[in-house]
C-alpha cells in the first residue's frame, strides 16, 4: 500500500475497504478504494491542487463532484489511450489508474506559464481579436502557436485508438435520464404499470443525491428505500437500468442519444469488449430527472483550490469518507447550504463560520451555531487568501459595511440549484424563469419529454418523488401501459429558502467560468463594448464555450450581464442549448466504421478465384475489382495490361461484369415502360434480343447507359452502369410508382443474384462451346450479335447468355446464378486453356472501349448530352420519354458544345493524361480559349501508342485539326490530332463476325 | 426522424432517400417547354408544412408521399405514391 489516505474517514461511506486500490497522479502513487472516484481518492489523499487554469495558469482544485466540473481535468491513461480533459470527478477509480495534471510545465506545483498571470491585462475578454490583429498574416505563423502553448487543455493521443466502440438501438415505452429520486420513482411509476423502461444513470452507482444526501422515505433510511427500490426494479423484467450511461441529446420522433461507459472504469477493455456503446434509444415518452446544479457565487479568488460547492464537498464526506478540509466556511445564500455544515459536523469536522448572505438564519441554526461553537455571519465573501496548497484566510464583507476574516482551510459555497434544462431544450425550448427559486425551469421541451423532480425545479425530497412518479404513470399510460401504479412513495420536503446573490465585488480575480477563465470584470467588459446580447457575450467572452459547456457558469454569467444592463435575468435570456450534454468521444459516433470496415465492402462472386490469381484489386464505389493479373517477369501494370489486350484480341478472355447493375423488369407494359424512361425505344425490341439504352435525367442530361434484353414478351432484363446500380433502381422506381402508376409493371433489383462474366475474343465461341450444352447454337446464325437468351449450361446450370460486346471483339456475356460464380470462372480456365484464356481486369477493359470509343463513368459526367457523346441520332421523336423536353433547350443544343472526340499526340511516342485541357493550336492558353478537356486515355497495344477521349467545342467538325493539350497541373504542354473516336474496327465487323 | 411506412411500420431515417417537393406533377407530354421547365426546376422549399417524396430504399423500396413540418420535422402522414405496392388489380 502506498502513500496513506490522510484525508479519509475512519469510518463510513459507499467505499469497498476490503477493495484498496492504488493509482497514480503525476507520477506518484496513491491509494484509494473500489467506490471512488478519482477526484474523491484525490481529496482522500490530501491533494488540493490539480490542475492550471486555460489562459492564467492559476492553481485549480476539484470544484465539483460531478459531470459539471470546470477544473479537475486530467489526461487519463497513457500511450495511445491517453485521454484528455478527462473529468476527475466522474473517472471511477481502478487498479493501476494513470492520471496526469493538464497545462503545466514543468510541473503541476511550479508552473512557469503562470507568469501569464503577470500579462493577464492582455488576456480579457476579446483579447485575440484586440491583440493579434496586425499584420493578418502572423496570426497563423506566430500568434496561433503561441497562444496555443500558452494556454489550454490536454493533449490529444497522436497514434490510433487501439479499442473498438460499439453502436446499438434500443427501443423503450420511457427512457428515464437519471436515477435519483425523481427517476427512480419514474420508473417504479411507469414498470408498475407495464412499460418497458429503460433507465439511464450517469454515475455507476444509482440513487443520485440519495447517496450523499440520505433522507427518509416511506419511514425507511435513504439507503434502505433505494436498495428496495432497485430490487423492486430488477424483479421487472421490462425495466433495464443502465448505469455509467449519460442520455446527452434528443432528436426528432423520440430518439435520444446516449453514451455507455462500458470499460472506462478499467485500464483496458477485455478482449473482444468495446470501450463505450453509443446507444440511440427509441422511446414513446423521455422523463428527464437529470436533477439539478449547484452554482457557485462569484467572489474575488473563488477558484482558489479548497473553495468547493456546498454539495461537493458533503458528497465527498458522506459518499467517499474523505475530507476536503478539516476547518470549513460556508458560504451560502439558501437553507440547502446548511446540509453541509451539519455533514460535516457529523464528520467531526470544524466549522469555521457560517457566512449567509440572507437576512436572516432559521432558529434552528443559530441553535447548531452556538451548540457547535461557530459564528453566523451576514454578509458575503469578498476575497480568498490562500493558492496552490489552498485556502487560508476568507475575508468577509458584513451587511452594514463592516469587514470580518475567517481562517478556514476550505470553503464550502451554494448560491442555489439550476434544474438541469439541457435536454429540456435541445430543441431550442427556452428554459423559463422562476422566481421563487430565483433559476430557470424547463419549458417548450420536446414532444413526449416531460421534466420532473429537482430536473423541473423541485427540489425537495418528497417533490421529487411525487413529481418523478407522476411523470412515469403519465409516460406509461400514453405509451398504453395502463396496470396499476401502486401507491407513491412519500417523504418530507426540505426548506429551500433562497436570497439570491449571484456577485460579489471584491478586489483580484473573480471567475464567472473557470473553465475558460472569463471573470466577472471580462463580462463587464464585453457589456461596455457593445457585446450585450448572451449569444454575443458567450463568444466575446467564451463563457460557457468549454468542455463543461458553462454547466456551472452561464446563468451566473447572464446574471452578471444582467445586473450591468440593468435588465431582468429573464430579460436577459439564455444562449441556446445544444447536445451533446457531456463530451461524447468522436470514435464512439464512428463506431465500427473506421479502417477496412468504415465502409461495406462488396466482393464479386470470382474475387477469391481472382485473389488467388494474384490480381491488384482496386475499390470501384463498395467494390473491390481485379484490376489486372499481374505474371511473373512483368516490369508494371502497363506491361501486364498490355499482354490482356493482345490476349483478348488475338484469342479469348474474360472479366467479371458483375458489378453492373441489373434489373428484371416484368409485366405487360415492360415495354411501355422502358420508352418513357430510355430515349431510344424498347417495346419494338423482338424477344431473344438486346439493345443498348440511354437514359436521361429530367432536365435533358444523360443519367445512365447499358444494353437491355427482352427475355420474353413481358420480360426485359436491364443492366445500368457500376456506378449507378442503386441510384437507377431508385429513379425507375420513382418513374414506376410515382410519374406512371397506371403503368402494369414491375421491378426487380437482381444485381447480386447474377454473376455476369464478358467473354471476348475471336476464340470465344470455341471457348463458349465447351461449358455450353451441346444442344444451343451458338453459330452466327443461331446466336447473331445482339442476340439475347437463357440456355442451359452443360450439367443442366441455367444462365442468361447475351451476344454484346464493350470490346469491340466476338464477344458474349453470360450470367449464371452468384453461387455458381466462382465455379464459373474456375471452368472458364479449365476449358480455355486450349485457347490461351486469359483473364483480364478492369484496365484492359477500359483500354478496349477507349480503343472502341464506347463511352463510360468520365464521359458520363452530369454536364453531357446525348448528343455531346454522338449518340443524338437514338433519341426517338416518336414519344415522349425522360428528359425529352429539356434536352431541347438552347443550351444544350447548342452548336459550339463540347462533343465526344478522340485525340492522338502528334507526337506518337508521347505519354497522354486526361484532364488537360484543350486550346487551339498557336493561342495562348486561357479560360477564354478553353474548348474541353481529355476525358479518358489509355496505351494502345493495338495501335501502339496512346489514345484518349475529349470532350471538344465542335470537335466533330474538326477531325484531323491539330491542337494543342494544356496540363497546367502536371507542367505539361503537347499536340495533339483530333480523330474519329472509334480507333480500332470502325465499322464493327469483328464484334459481328 | 422516423417515418412509418405504410408496408414495413415505423422505421428510422436512414432507411429513406429524400427527394423534395412532391407537389409538381409531370406534365403531359405536349404541355411544352415552360410547363416542363417548371416542373423541372421550380421546387418549392416551404418553412413549415410540405408534402414531400421519400424512397424506403432500405426497405420495401415504395416511394411515400410524406407530409412534414420542416420547422419541427413532425411527420403527420405518410401514404405511398400511387404506384407503390402491390398493383392495383382494377386499373
Amino acid at each position: 500500500m502506498s502513500s496513506s489516505q490522510s484525508h479519509r474517514l475512519a469510518a463510513g461511506g459507499l467505499i469497498d475497504r476490503t477493495a484498496p486500490l492504488t493509482f497514480r497522479f503525476d507520477g506518484k502513487s496513491l491509494s484509494g478504494f473500489k467506490g471512488d472516484t478519482l477526484a474523491s481518492a484525490l481529496v482522500a489523499n490530501g491533494v488540493k491542487l490539480v490542475g492550471r487554469s486555460f489562459k492564467y495558469h492559476r492553481p485549480r482544485g476539484i470544484l465539483t463532484a460531478g459531470s459539471e466540473e470546470p477544473n479537475a481535468l486530467v489526461e487519463l491513461r497513457s500511450g495511445a489511450r491517453r485521454e484528455p480533459n478527462t473529468r476527475a470527478t466522474t473517472t471511477e477509480l481502478y487498479d493501476g489508474l494513470e492520471a496526469a495534471s493538464q497545462n503545466r510545465w514543468p510541473s503541476l506545483a511550479f508552473d512557469v506559464m503562470s507568469v501569464n498571470q503577470l500579462f493577464a491585462p492582455i488576456f480579457v475578454a476579446g483579447f485575440y481579436y484586440k491583440t493579434f490583429m496586425w499584420p493578418a498574416k502572423f496570426w497563423e505563423a506566430v500568434y496561433e502557436p503561441a497562444i496555443r502553448r500558452a494556454a489550454g487543455l490536454g493533449r490529444a493521443a497522436n497514434i490510433a485508438d487501439p479499442d473498438h466502440y460499439d453502436k446499438a438501438w434500443a427501443h423503450c415505452d420511457v427512457v428515464i435520464a437519471g436515477s435519483g429520486p425523481a427517476g427512480l420513482a419514474a420508473a417504479l411509476a411507469a414498470g408498475r404499470s407495464g412499460a418497458r423502461v429503460i433507465l439511464c444513470e450517469e454515475d455507476f452507482a444509482p440513487g443520485g443525491r440519495l447517496l450523499a444526501d440520505g433522507g427518509t422515505i416511506e419511514g425507511l433510511p435513504a439507503a434502505e428505500w433505494l436498495s428496495r427500490t432497485l430490487a423492486e426494479l430488477g424483479a421487472m423484467p421490462d425495466v433495464r437500468i443502465m448505469t455509467r450511461t449519460t442520455l446527452f441529446g434528443v432528436y426528432d420522433g423520440g430518439t435520444y442519444g446516449a453514451i455507455e461507459r462500458v470499460n472506462d472504469h478499467v485500464p483496458s477493455p477485455p478482449e473482444h469488449e468495446v470501450r463505450q456503446r453509443l446507444w440511440r434509444i427509441v422511446a414513446k415518452r423521455c422523463v428527464v430527472a437529470a436533477g439539478s446544479i449547484e452554482r457557485p457565487i462569484v467572489f474575488a479568488g473563488n477558484d482558489t483550490p479548497g473553495v468547493m460547492m456546498a454539495s461537493a464537498m458533503r458528497t465527498y464526506v458522506k459518499r467517499y469518507a474523505a475530507t476536503p478540509a478539516k476547518r470549513v466556511a460556508l458560504f451560502t445564500n439558501n437553507e440547502d447550504g446548511w446540509r453541509t455544515v451539519e455533514a460535516a459536523l457529523a464528520a467531526g469536522l470544524q466549522i469555521a463560520a457560517v457566512i449567509d448572505a440572507r437576512p436572516d438564519v432559521s432558529p434552528a441554526h443559530r441553535s447548531l451555531a452556538s451548540k457547535n461553537g461557530f459564528t453566523v455571519l451576514h454578509g458575503a465573501v469578498s476575497g480568498v487568501d490562500g493558492g496552490k496548497d489552498g485556502v487560508r484566510k476568507i475575508s468577509v464583507s458584513l451587511t452594514g459595511g463592516a469587514r470580518a476574516e475567517v481562517e478556514a482551510d476550505g470553503l464550502a459555497v451554494s448560491g442555489g440549484w439550476n434544474p438541469t434544462v439541457g435536454l429540456t431544450s435541445y430543441h431550442r425550448g427556452r428554459p423559463k424563469w422562476r422566481d421563487d427559486i430565483a433559476a430557470f425551469v424547463p419549458d417548450g421541451a420536446p414532444p413526449g419529454m416531460v421534466a420532473a423532480g429537482a430536473a423541473n425545479g423541485a427540489f425537495g425530497l418528497g417533490a421529487c418523488l411525487r413529481e418523478g412518479f407522476e411523470a412515469g404513470a403519465a409516460a406509461a399510460r400514453d405509451a398504453g401501459r395502463g396496470r396499476g401504479v401502486g401507491s407513491l412513495p412519500v417523504a418530507d420536503d426540505e426548506a429551500f429558502a433562497l436570497t439570491p446573490l449571484w456577485h460579489v465585488s471584491g478586489k483580484g480575480k473573480a471567475f464567472v467560468d473557470q473553465q475558460h477563465d472569463v471573470t466577472a470584470s471580462d463580462v463587464e467588459l464585453a457589456q461596455r463594448e457593445g457585446f450585450q446580447s448572451v449569444e454575443h457575450l458567450k463568444r466575446y467572452t467564451t463563457l460557457g464555450m468549454a468542455t463543461d459547456q458553462g454547466k456551472t457558469s452561464n446563468v451566473a454569467g447572464l446574471a452578471i450581464m444582467a445586473a450591468v444592463t440593468g435588465k431582468s435575468i429573464p430579460e436577459t435570456g439564455t444562449t441556446i442549448y445544444r447536445p451533446p450534454y457531456v463530451p461524447v468521444a468522436i470514435g464512439a459516433f464512428a463506431g465500427h466504421h473506421r479502417d477496412e470496415t468504415f465502409h461495406a465492402t462488396r466482393l464479386t462472386p470470382s474475387h477469391h478465384w481472382a485473389a488467388e490469381q494474384g490480381a491488384v484489386f482496386v475499390d470501384t464505389g463498395l467494390w473491390k475489382r481485379a484490376q489486372w493479373y499481374p505474371r511473373a517477369g512483368e516490369k508494371d501494370w502497363l506491361e501486364s495490361v498490355t499482354r490482356e489486350v493482345k490476349a483478348v484480341r488475338g484469342g479469348v478472355g474474360f472479366c467479371d461484369v458483375s458489378t453492373l447493375g441489373k434489373i428484371d423488369v416484368h409485366g405487360p407494359d415492360a415495354g411501355a415502360f422502358l420508352d418513357r424512361v430510355y430515349i431510344n425505344t424498347f417495346s419494338n425490341l423482338a424477344v431473344g434480343k438486346a439493345r443498348y439504352g440511354l437514359m436521361l435525367r429530367e432536365d435533358g442530361i444523360v443519367y445512365d447507359d447499358g444494353t437491355t434484353s427482352r427475355l420474353a414478351e413481358d420480360h426485359y432484363f436491364l443492366t445500368t452502369t457500376t456506378a449507378k446500380a442503386g441510384p437507377v433502381m431508385q429513379h425507375l422506381e420513382f418513374c414506376r410508382q410515382v410519374l406512371f402508376p397506371k403503368l402494369d409493371v414491375q421491378l426487380t433489383s437482381v444485381s447480386d443474384q447474377w454473376a455476369q462474366f464478358s467473354i471476348a475474343g475471336p476464340k470465344t465461341r470455341d471457348l463458349l462451346k465447351e461449358l455450353v450444352d451441346p444442344a444451343e447454337d451458338l453459330s452466327n446464325e443461331g446466336f447473331p450479335f445482339m442476340g439475347a437468351r437463357e440456355v442451359r449450361l452443360r450439367g443442366g446450370i441455367k444462365a442468361r447468355l447475351f451476344r454484346i460486346s464493350f470490346s469491340g471483339e466476338m464477344a458474349f456475356e453470360i450470367s449464371v446464378p452468384a453461387r455458381h460464380g466462382e465455379a464459373m470462372a474456375r471452368n472458364l480456365m479449365i476449358a480455355g486453356k486450349p485457347f490461351g484464356v486469359t483473364p483480364y481486369g478492369t484496365e484492359a477493359l477500359g483500354v478496349m472501349r477507349i480503343e472502341k470509343g464506347h463511352i463510360a463513368g468520365p464521359e458520363l459526367s452530369g454536364t453531357t448530352t446525348a448528343a455531346d457523346l454522338g449518340l443524338g441520332k437514338m433519341m426517338s421523336t416518336k414519344k415522349d420519354f425522360i428528359g425529352r423536353v429539356m434536352a431541347g433547350r438552347e443550351a444544350l443544343v447548342a452548336a459550339d458544345r463540347q462533343v465526344v472526340v478522340g485525340i492522338k499526340p502528334t507526337d506518337k511516342t508521347r505519354r497522354l493524361r486526361s484532364g488537360a485541357h484543350i486550346i487551339p493550336k498557336g493561342e495562348i492558353p486561357g479560360p477564354d480559349n478553353d474548348q474541353g478537356y481529355v476525358t479518358s486515355v489509355c496505351f494502345s497495344p493495338t495501335l501502339e501508342q496512346w489514345i484518349g477521349l475529349a470532350l471538344v467545342e465542335r470537335g466533330r467538325e474538326r477531325i484531323g485539326e491539330i491542337v494543342h493539350a494544356h496540363d497546367p497541373i502536371r507542367g505539361e504542354d503537347y499536340d495533339v490530332e483530333l480523330c474519329n473516336p472509334v480507333f480500332y474496327d470502325p465499322d464493327g465487323g469483328r464484334q459481328r463476325g | 426522424m422516423r417515418i412509418t411506412c405504410p408496408f414495413c411500420g415505423e422505421r428510422e431515417l436512414g432507411e429513406f432517400t429524400y427527394l423534395g417537393d412532391a407537389k409538381p406533377q409531370r406534365p403531359a407530354a405536349d404541355a411544352g417547354e415552360d410547363a416542363v421547365y417548371d416542373y423541372v426546376y421550380l421546387r418549392d422549399n416551404i418553412a413549415g408544412v410540405m408534402d414531400e417524396n421519400w424512397y424506403h430504399g432500405g426497405g420495401c423500396r415504395s416511394w411515400l408521399k410524406v407530409t412534414r413540418n420542416t420547422l419541427t420535422h413532425e411527420i403527420s402522414s405518410v401514404e405511398p405514391a400511387a404506384g407503390a405496392g402491390a398493383r392495383q388489380v382494377a386499373k
